[in-house]
């Protein structure tokens, strides 16, 4: 028993380092549990194939360009997640508009850049661009999903971790506690319940949303006080939309505020010092050895 | 240098994305709003051989449906609530060879209307003469719907009414008048209820009745005690009614025998549609729900149903199902499924199902393949009611969809409030006081109705407000009859809080037709389940006997075959409940043929 106890606290040890050393493949991993999760207890995916069109092309893209226009083979696990989260995040009866917001997404990693970084987070420029058009082949995930509440705690939870892992859970939370707090004054200007206006946030949009996009370790600026400020202006932003009623008011609103704050960020501090300012350990890592998160 | 000509490519598909997707979605195709300028009525016949007439006054048709009341708690969203009820259906209540119409009302006090066909163009409204009028009294619920069916097979056709309240039954004493007979006959006290139909599930010979629920029969919904009544789910709500299926004793009394029968769910269910879909002479039943996966049923001979709506294709993603009806819309002999839901551009793009089924051997239990989107008939709107019939006679059955939820007040959207509360966790969707106030907004609202023809073998064009008037009411229950013996489908729409259209095809009449009606003698009277399938110039096309098709609807009890240019009919052959096969030889075309079963040995 003892001998039992002694032989696994190594193997314990081992599997930790192993996580440290290899966290990059986590987040990947917490999407697909999500969209497993999903699609074996509510089936939410309509297609298979819309999806594995999604990843597919998001993958391919990301090597073909990483290759052509980097010179060097990049890790695959963002242009997963960027894949993932386009496959889930639109809906549509037919399967070109996966593979032209995956294609989009990543495409502007590579096109709108400003001193070498990106601006935007990948999936929220394709999936902002193909729902703002508003067509009559693209919708969004709003009104999906089913209304599980232990399921919607397991994922809340399991999110949280992950984003803690990543360093950016003063982001999430600053969103979340933004959005609770203007959902409220909302709902004093409209009128309307205040859990009505709470209501969005229980969704699996947001679940996305909060744990993959505005967290996004390549496109949040550099120091955690403007991480903070610029989540706070991400809701404020969202409350103002909402009070225009535009259904993807988060989308929309981490796309207009998210590269403006990027852009200030390198004005002010450089790409160099962008890195070396982070003051972050997992910024840092993002940089040397690839750690890809964003979606 | 490389780098610098692969980033150059990249910048340039980058854009070219970007204003491909742009211009794509600048090109929509025909909108669902009404914006369409008066067709030409000549136009339209030489183009599409049939023109649809409003003839509402011509016909003496004053009809106007009014809504549900609900309860005061529900005031916020009683548009929203109170948004069925106009029902149509259409039966030839006293035997005189011509159709009659029959409308439901909603509204407290309101009545319904028993249009009786005076075989000169004109209608008249013998409702409250017949003991058919006065039936939405405050206390008894709301008409949703009424199926017509000969339970007792005296000849004369009786009649169910559902509603969100007390199922009523009336017994049609010799066409002359109708005696209810509800007391004692084993309906259920309370259903809120949007569909019913009548069939014969164990092929004994009497009709049966299947009802389905929509609110949780525990609701009397103009008098709640709770605001948790709403769909726990957009997606996955199994907190609706429960369903009834009532067996028919034949004494005037029915059974309830739902749960030995297996039909447990609690979905949302607003429509049914009965057929034998594998060949082992009993019906199977499909039934669309809202905010989940329709259902189907197969029958394991009349004795109990088993769900098998995944193995069969139908049942994986959810959607808004609102209608179920049949077609053989490419002439293979083996009619569909067309089920209807909702598609409104850049927010919620369901899109309707056509279900067709693959060919399998008899006795093996169906699947089914989505022909919606290839055959062109898959995004109509906020869809309700929908209807197949051949109403240019080319041989062809075309499509006609009722659509419109809303139409308050005009350039305003009650979809963002909507998604917004949708979204959430079922304990903030699940109660009404959580969703916002309508304010007296629209809701896909102002919709034109759509009309898809086909153009041949299961290819449709959307001919939409180009053969007939433009109008945007906001559309119910479609029914499909020929009003006026003249060998064309005549369409009748039901709207919500708003008068009917009764349409005249206006036809241009270069086309055959045949056409059967049915009665049944080992058989039930109706011959609902019986099947046809009529052969010429190489063509084969299968119809179905229904009493209840659609949503909140009925068609006319005869089967219209469109032949084209073709004045030569190679066979007929109608398979009856009972399993007898009758095969009619060199029959008359442009003739409505009465057909009796034959008894055994002959």
């Amino acid at each position: 028993m003892g001998q039992d106890k002694a032989g696994q606290l190594p193997k314990n040890n081992a599997a930790l380092q192993w996580l440290k050393n290899n966290f990059q493949y986590i987040p990947p991993a917490f999407i697909t549990l999500i969209l497993l999760v999903g699609q074996f207890t509510f089936g939410i995916l309509d297609s298979y194939v819309n999806l594995v069109a999604a990843i597919c092309t998001a993958m391919i893209a990301e090597a073909i360009l990483a290759r052509t226009i980097l010179g060097t083979w990049r890790n695959l696990s963002s242009a997963y997640i960027t894949g993932i989260s386009v496959g889930i995040l639109i809906r549509s009866n037919v399967v070109w508009p996966y593979v032209v917001t995956a294609l989009l997404s990543i495409l502007a990693k590579y096109v709108l850049r400003y001193k070498g970084r990106h601006l935007w987070n990948p999936s929220n420029f394709g999936v902002s661009w193909m729902l703002f058009l508003s067509s009559m082949s693209v919708a969004g995930l709003s009104i999906q999903w089913g209304s599980n509440f232990a399921a919607m705690c397991a994922i809340w939870v399991l999110g949280l971790l992950i984003v803690h892992r990543a360093k950016r859970l003063h982001v999430t939370i600053a969103y979340v506690v933004s959005y609770i707090v203007l959902a409220y004054l909302r709902g004093m200007i409209t009128g309307d319940a205040f859990l009505a206006e709470l209501s969005p946030l229980t969704g699996p949009m947001y679940q996305l949303f909060i744990f993959f996009m505005i967290t996004d370790p390549r496109t949040t600026v550099s120091t955690k006080k403007g991480r903070i400020i610029v989540a706070i202006l991400v809701a404020f932003v969202e409350f103002v939309l909402r009070l225009y009623h535009y259904i993807y008011a988060p989308f929309f609103s981490l796309f207009l505020v998210g590269p403006v704050a990027m852009f200030i960020d390198l004005t002010i501090h450089g790409r160099k010092s962008h890195i070396q300012l982070s003051g972050d350990k997992t910024a840092s890592q993002d940089s040397r050895s690839g750690l890809q998160v964003s979606a | 240098m490389r780098r610098k000509a692969a980033q150059i490519v990249a910048v340039i598909i980058f854009v070219g994305l970007l204003a491909m997707t742009y211009i794509s979605s600048q090109n929509k195709p025909r909108t669902f709003g009404g914006d369409l300028a008066a067709p030409q009525k000549q136009t339209a016949l030489k183009k599409y051989g049939v023109f649809l007439e409003p003839v509402n006054e011509a016909a003496n048709i004053t009809f106007v449906h009014t809504s549900p009341e609900v309860d005061p708690k529900l005031n916020h969203i009683k548009m929203q609530i109170a948004s069925m009820g106009a029902s149509v259906s259409i039966c030839d209540f006293d035997n005189d060879g011509w159709n009659d119409i029959y409308f439901t009302n909603s509204g407290p006090g309101s009545k319904n209307a028993l249009y009786r066909n005076l075989h000169n163009g004109k209608f008249e409204d013998v409702a409250p003469e017949m003991g058919l009028a006065d039936v939405n009294i405050k206390g008894t619920g709301a008409s949703m719907g009424a199926v017509w069916g000969d339970f007792d097979n005296d000849g004369f056709k009786d009649l169910l009414l559902y509603k969100w309240g007390k199922p009523e039954l009336y017994k049609n004493i010799g066409g002359k008048k109708f005696m209810q007979i509800t007391a004692g006959s084993g309906l259920p006290q309370w259903v809120n209820s949007n569909c019913a139909i009548w069939f014969d599930f164990n092929n004994d010979g009497l009709l049966d009745i299947f009802i389905g629920g929509y609110y949780s029969e525990t609701l009397h919904l103009d008098s709640l005690t709770t605001t948790k009544m709403m769909p726990e789910s957009f997606r996955y709500a199994n907190n609706g009614g429960r369903n009834y299926l009532l067996e028919n004793m034949g004494n005037g009394r029915f059974r309830d025998i739902t749960l030995q029968a297996g039909l447990t769910s609690t979905k949302w269910t607003l429509a049914a549609a009965a057929a034998d879909f594998n060949g082992d002479g009993y019906p199977e039943l499909y039934l669309a729900n809202d905010y989940n996966v329709d259902e189907f049923y197969i029958n394991e001979g009349g004795k109990k149903f088993e769900e098998q709506g995944g193995p069969a294709g139908i049942g994986h993603i959810p959607k808004s199902g609102m209608n179920a009806s049949f077609g053989d819309i490419n002439n293979s002999g083996n009619p569909g499924i067309y089920t209807t839901n909702i598609t409104e551009k850049g927010i919620l793009i369901q899109g309707n199902n056509y279900w067709d089924p693959k060919a399998k051997d008899a006795g093996e239990n169906p699947s089914f393949v989505n022909l919606a989107g290839i055959s062109g008939i898959e995004n109509a709107g906020w869809s309700y009611g929908a209807q197949f019939g051949d109403l240019n006679n080319d041989g062809f059955m075309d499509l006609y969809v009722a659509n419109g939820f809303i139409s308050a007040k005009k350039n305003t959207s009650y979809w963002y409030d909507y998604s917004k509360v949708t979204s959430g966790n079922s304990s903030i969707i699940g109660d009404a006081r959580n969703w916002p106030d309508m304010e007296g907004k629209s809701q896909s609202g102002y919709e034109q109705d759509k009309i898809w023809l086909n153009d041949s073998d299961g290819l449709f064009e959307d001919v939409s407000g180009l053969i007939c008037p433009p109008a945007t009411y906001d559309g119910r229950a479609v029914a499909m009859a020929d009003l006026w013996n003249r060998g064309v489908l005549d369409v009748i729409v039901a709207n919500q809080n708003s008068q009917p259209l009764v349409y005249k095809n206006e036809s241009d009449g270069t086309y055959h037709w045949i056409g059967f009606d049915l009665i049944g003698t080992i058989s039930n009277a109706d011959a609902v389940g019986a099947r046809i399938e009529v052969k010429w110039d190489g063509k084969k096309q299968a119809q179905i006997v229904t009493d209840g098709i659609g949503f909140s609807s009925q068609n006319q009890h005869r089967l219209h075959f469109g032949l084209g240019e073709s004045r030569h009919v190679d066979s007929v052959i109608i398979y009856w409940p009972s399993g007898r096969v009758d095969r009619i030889a060199n029959p008359q075309i442009d003739k409505l043929h009465i057909v009796k079963e034959t008894k055994r040995g002959n």
